[in-house]
């Protein structure tokens, strides 16, 4: 369960997501597809679809950095949105502020094409269960 | 409220754009000042194949898209909107196999902000899957630029 967690998750193949990993940081490409747009008029990402991307990449990097657990559920997400999602690639990278026994704590960003100005921050709260037998 | 917006423009915004018909998202009408939407259950929906529960991030793309219904509901009209935050808690997992309907409130609108709460459930909005608590900007009439409602813009601005 490491680089092709997200490749065996329906909404993330839905969403197009792919898997980088460099050593035990995970970046997570969601490449621009007309099927994100939100606002035709600007036009924009759904809003959605980048908090779908962020809480996927902390979700992945979770269970990278935590293997043999069950796939980690969100306990509750909060997305900041900083900036219009443009109609072209989104990447997004995650970093695990505190794992507990049961709990995950994590913080997610989004860019675009310049990685200092992030278009979408994340914090999130995952449950983390030892994996099921079989 | 205007009839003619509630009935003509709302439901088109509802169905919303690229997005949101990829996902299938269907209006389902107003509850008073509630909105509400329905995403029919699709395998391609997933979020853990093992249960066959929706996916989060689609329940977060269901209730930020609720939620800014309402604040047009709040409006009684047509103005550019944009999620500023959005908080999600997810209660259970969704029902396999059952589609997740959306009700959204907004219950305060200021001049550039809404706030909004919604919530997703099968049946029952006492017994929700996730509940969402967000806010809006809510773009001043006539001009959507940064800083717009501040202040009046100098003269040398204005070209």
């Amino acid at each position: 369960m490491t680089a092709a967690l997200l490749d065996t998750l329906p909404y993330a193949r839905f969403l197009g997501l792919q898997t980088q990993v460099n050593g035990d940081e995970i970046t997570v490409t969601m490449p621009f597809d007309d099927r994100l747009i939100g606002n035709p008029l600007l036009p924009a990402l759904h809003g959605g679809s980048t908090a779908a991307l962020l809480e996927m990449t902390a979700m992945a990097q979770v269970a990278l950095t935590y293997p043999g657990l069950r796939l980690p559920r969100p306990i509750n997400v909060t997305v900041a949105y900083l900036r219009s999602g443009k109609p072209v690639d989104v990447y997004a990278r995650a970093r695990i502020n505190r794992a507990g026994r049961r709990v995950a704590y994590v913080i997610a960003e989004a860019w675009q094409e310049n990685h200092a100005q992030p278009i979408a921050s994340l914090t999130a709260h995952f449950l983390l269960d030892e994996a099921t037998s079989g | 409220m205007t009839e003619s917006f509630l009935t003509t423009l709302l439901p088109q915004l509802a169905s919303g754009a690229a997005h949101t018909h990829a996902l299938g998202f269907a209006y389902e009408g107003l509850e008073g000042d509630r909105v509400r939407m329905r995403v029919p259950y699709r395998d391609d929906l997933v979020g853990d194949p093992e249960t066959g529960v929706l996916a989060g991030g689609l329940v977060t793309t269901l209730l930020d898209h609720a939620g800014g219904l309402a604040v047009w509901v709040a409006l009684d009209a047509f103005r550019p909107i944009a999620t500023l935050d959005l908080r999600v808690d997810y209660m259970r997992a969704a029902q396999p196999g059952r589609d997740l309907l959306a009700e959204a409130r907004c219950y305060r609108l200021t001049r550039n902000l809404a706030f909004v709460r919604a919530w997703a459930f099968e049946d029952d909005p006492a017994d929700p899957v996730a509940a969402a608590q967000s806010a809006y900007m809510v773009s001043a009439e006539g001009d959507s630029r940064t800083g717009a409602n501040l202040k009046p813009r100098r003269a040398k601005d204005a070209a």
